[in-house]
């Protein structure tokens, strides 16, 4: 084994970091302490992309640290905030079921995707290039998450979270799209967050739940 | 220049009628934007005739054979349904099931729609292509559930997190894509640039481009309805407000599938193998049978005409897959052909169903006795769909089939088949609909038909005749496209 620098270090610090916020993700039932897992892992996604830039001397990457934490970090975070409060869900909390079983199937999904890194990290020229396996396992852990939840708050969380795991992915394989690119998908993130947030209103009104059980008229039979 | 203008129009649009979008004559100013849409993609295919392709704005945006009949295409689209949607949502208005504020956000999400669609047609950058794309579902799940039933929000949702999922897919293809890229054109804005990468497709790197071509193909194909990730896609035309499904079948489709060939042009470059168009095919014939099989259990008539979309974009699809120069010249008439007859189709359905005040098949009855200009724009663009001659659906079809025949001849029984199944369950059900008792009641405003047959009409002229240029553009794209 080389020898990794301090930044290195620190880099796959926030890599595991991150996967421990995915599991945790997995296993939250209550919608409060989601959205406040989402936020952490917004601003460990800042943080590193800030060390990321400050050992490959890419200054782009400064900036979107800084769209990271601002994005990522405050004001996604603040509007699920708020729309928790505004909607009386502070205190839900649902059921999930078989923890253990989707803890395996997450853990089944990691090795999964650190396989389908190695040939790609190989051959990346990047310091972060290890933790790309770790990319793809908190988008796949997401996805997971996407699946087993039925209420529509937590769904977006794991929607968003992807989201997250993907620019880690991203950071660690290339340091980073291109600015316009980054600029962009920053923009995508937010309107999708302000149209999410009119659609839970939309769906409480002709549900009287956010519970996506209700959701079962439309079927081919 | 004049690529900025297409552009730059449906976003003024957008902007516009969300502040006149409440105004007595908010749906002539909706298309009166849509049309000067149409007319700047009109001078900027005057160019392109008259000066071949080229690259604008630091090489951002690009012009070729390829997208500009599809730029044509979606203004033209985007102008005959802003029509159609005049008296159409002034009807819904009348039966009370839209307000003024929700008719305003429709007008400007329309517009908003038609801007990314043109921004994705038009990119050079695949990282923009990606967001446009993104930006698309965002500005149509809001019309989805315009209506806000019940099963409205449920279609949304259903296409909002299955759009969303499969689209972050892509993002994953795109982040590949531009990893292999950025180890030969360096890490600038340049890598990403879809020219740039064409000049060096043949030495990206094999293993990352393959892989890169799953993700954007599963991700851009859920967008393009390919089965099994197909199922937002009947639900979404169903709930929606017909205009609304008109350009998701007419326009979004095809952009999808246009993002998923320009990322096959690279990777058949990088592998030189059949992988790519292997995949497609398998998607593309997948789909056909599928969709062919739903189709005859449907009993919502754009539900049923959702299903018939699928099946023709996975034809498409695996006619781009088969590639070869007459398979893809096919793929992109039928690209057209398709996009002009479904548009059509919606537009007389949608007024078909405001008659009966229901969208189920059993009771939409006898429409050629309350209004022929209904029935027989029902019927006829049926029997275009249905690939009847000398329709241009024909056409294409019939050179698909033809160079299945030579190709992959073990293909063809199963596409016959598809196709025939298909054929008797739409057949039997727009009978139906057309002929016998009426059940119909007048309208409010008078139905605005003169799009339906100017489409049908163009796809009947593209039937007998395609027009030089036209012809000229296929058969460079094919060639691009290989």
């Amino acid at each position: 084994m080389t020898h990794i620098p301090f930044t290195g270090q620190l880099i796959n610090m926030c890599a595991s970091l991150l996967l421990l916020i995915a599991f945790a993700m997995l296993s939250q039932r209550r919608v409060l302490s989601l959205v406040h897992l989402f936020a952490m892992q917004g601003l460990i996604l800042a943080f590193s992309t800030t060390v990321v830039a400050y050992s490959s001397h890419q200054s782009h990457l400064y900036f979107s640290a800084g769209l990271t934490l601002v994005l990522k970090g405050i004001i996604l975070p603040v509007i699920l905030h708020k729309l928790v409060r505004r909607l009386d869900i502070l205190w839900d909390v649902e059921t999930l079921f078989n923890i253990p079983t989707i803890m395996l199937v997450g853990l089944a999904l990691v090795v999964f995707a650190f396989n389908l890194a190695a040939p790609i990290s190989h051959m990346a020229g990047t310091i972060t290039r290890s933790t790309l396996g770790v990319a793809m396992a908190s988008v796949l852990l997401s996805f997971l998450m996407m699946i087993t939840r039925s209420k529509a708050v937590p769904q977006v969380v794991g929607f968003l979270a992807m989201e997250n795991g993907l620019f880690f992915a991203a950071t660690s394989a290339t340091y980073g799209m291109p600015m316009v690119v980054e600029l962009g998908i920053a923009l995508d993130v937010l309107i999708a967050m302000f149209i999410l947030g009119i659609f839970f209103f939309q769906i409480r009104v002709a549900f009287d739940s956010l519970d996506l059980k209700h959701m079962e008229q439309l079927k081919d039979d | 220049m004049e690529i900025l203008w297409v552009i730059l129009f449906p976003l003024c649009g957008g902007i516009v009628m969300a502040l006149f979008g409440k105004h007595r004559l908010a749906p002539e100013l909706n298309s009166a934007m849509s049309l000067l849409t149409l007319i700047s993609a009109g001078v900027l295919t005057w160019r392109v005739i008259e000066h071949g392709s080229f690259t604008a704005l630091d090489e951002e945006f690009f012009v070729d054979a390829f997208n500009v009949f599809l730029v044509a295409l979606t203004a033209f689209v985007g102008f005959t349904t802003s029509l159609f949607s005049r008296p159409y949502m002034r009807i819904e208005q009348h039966h009370g099931k839209l307000s003024a504020n929700m008719l305003r956000l429709y007008y400007s999400m329309y517009q908003l729609f038609c801007f990314t669609m043109l921004l994705a047609l038009l990119t050079n950058n695949m990282g923009i292509l990606w967001v446009a794309m993104e930006a698309a579902t965002l500005t149509t799940v809001l019309l989805v559930s315009l209506y806000r039933t019940p099963a409205s929000l449920e279609a949304a949702w259903k296409y909002f997190i299955l759009c969303g999922v499969g689209i972050a897919q892509a993002l994953f293809g795109t982040i590949l894509l531009y990893f292999a890229a950025e180890r030969l054109l360096g890490a600038n804005g340049t890598a990403l640039l879809w020219t740039h990468l064409n000049q060096v497709k043949g030495q990206l790197e094999p293993t990352v481009l393959s892989l890169a071509f799953v993700f954007l193909l599963v991700g851009y194909g859920t967008k393009v309805g390919l089965a099994p990730l197909h199922n937002w896609l009947p639900d979404a035309h169903a709930e929606g407000p017909t205009p609304v499904s008109a350009v998701l079948s007419g326009l979004l489709l095809n952009v999808a599938l246009y993002a998923v060939v320009r990322s096959k042009v690279l990777v058949d470059g990088a592998l030189g193998t059949h992988f790519a168009g292997n995949l497609m095919m398998g998607f593309g014939l997948l789909s056909v049978v599928m969709a062919a099989f739903f189709l005859s259990r449907q009993k919502d008539v754009k539900r049923m005409f959702a299903y018939s979309s699928i099946e023709h974009m996975g034809l498409m699809t695996f006619a781009f897959g088969m590639g070869g120069a007459v398979a893809t010249f096919a793929a992109l008439l039928h690209m057209t052909v398709h996009c002009l007859t479904k548009s059509a189709i919606f537009f007389a359905v949608g007024h078909a169903a405001q008659k009966s005040g229901s969208q189920i098949m059993e009771q939409i009855r006898g429409l050629i006795k309350t209004s022929p200009t209904v029935g027989w724009g029902l019927s006829l663009g049926t029997l275009a769909i249905l690939g009847m001659p000398p329709f241009g659906v024909f056409t294409s079809e019939f050179l698909i089939l033809v160079t299945t025949m030579h190709t992959y001849p073990w293909i063809t029984p199963v596409l016959l088949l598809a196709l025939g199944v298909a054929f008797a369950a739409i057949f039997s059900r727009m009978q139906v609909m057309v002929f016998g008792e009426t059940t119909g009641q007048r309208l409010p405003h008078p139905p605005a038909l003169v799009p339906t047959f100017v489409h049908l009409g163009l796809v009947l002229m593209l039937g007998v005749y395609v027009p030089p240029y036209l012809a000229q553009w296929y058969h460079q794209a094919a060639a691009l496209i290989g």
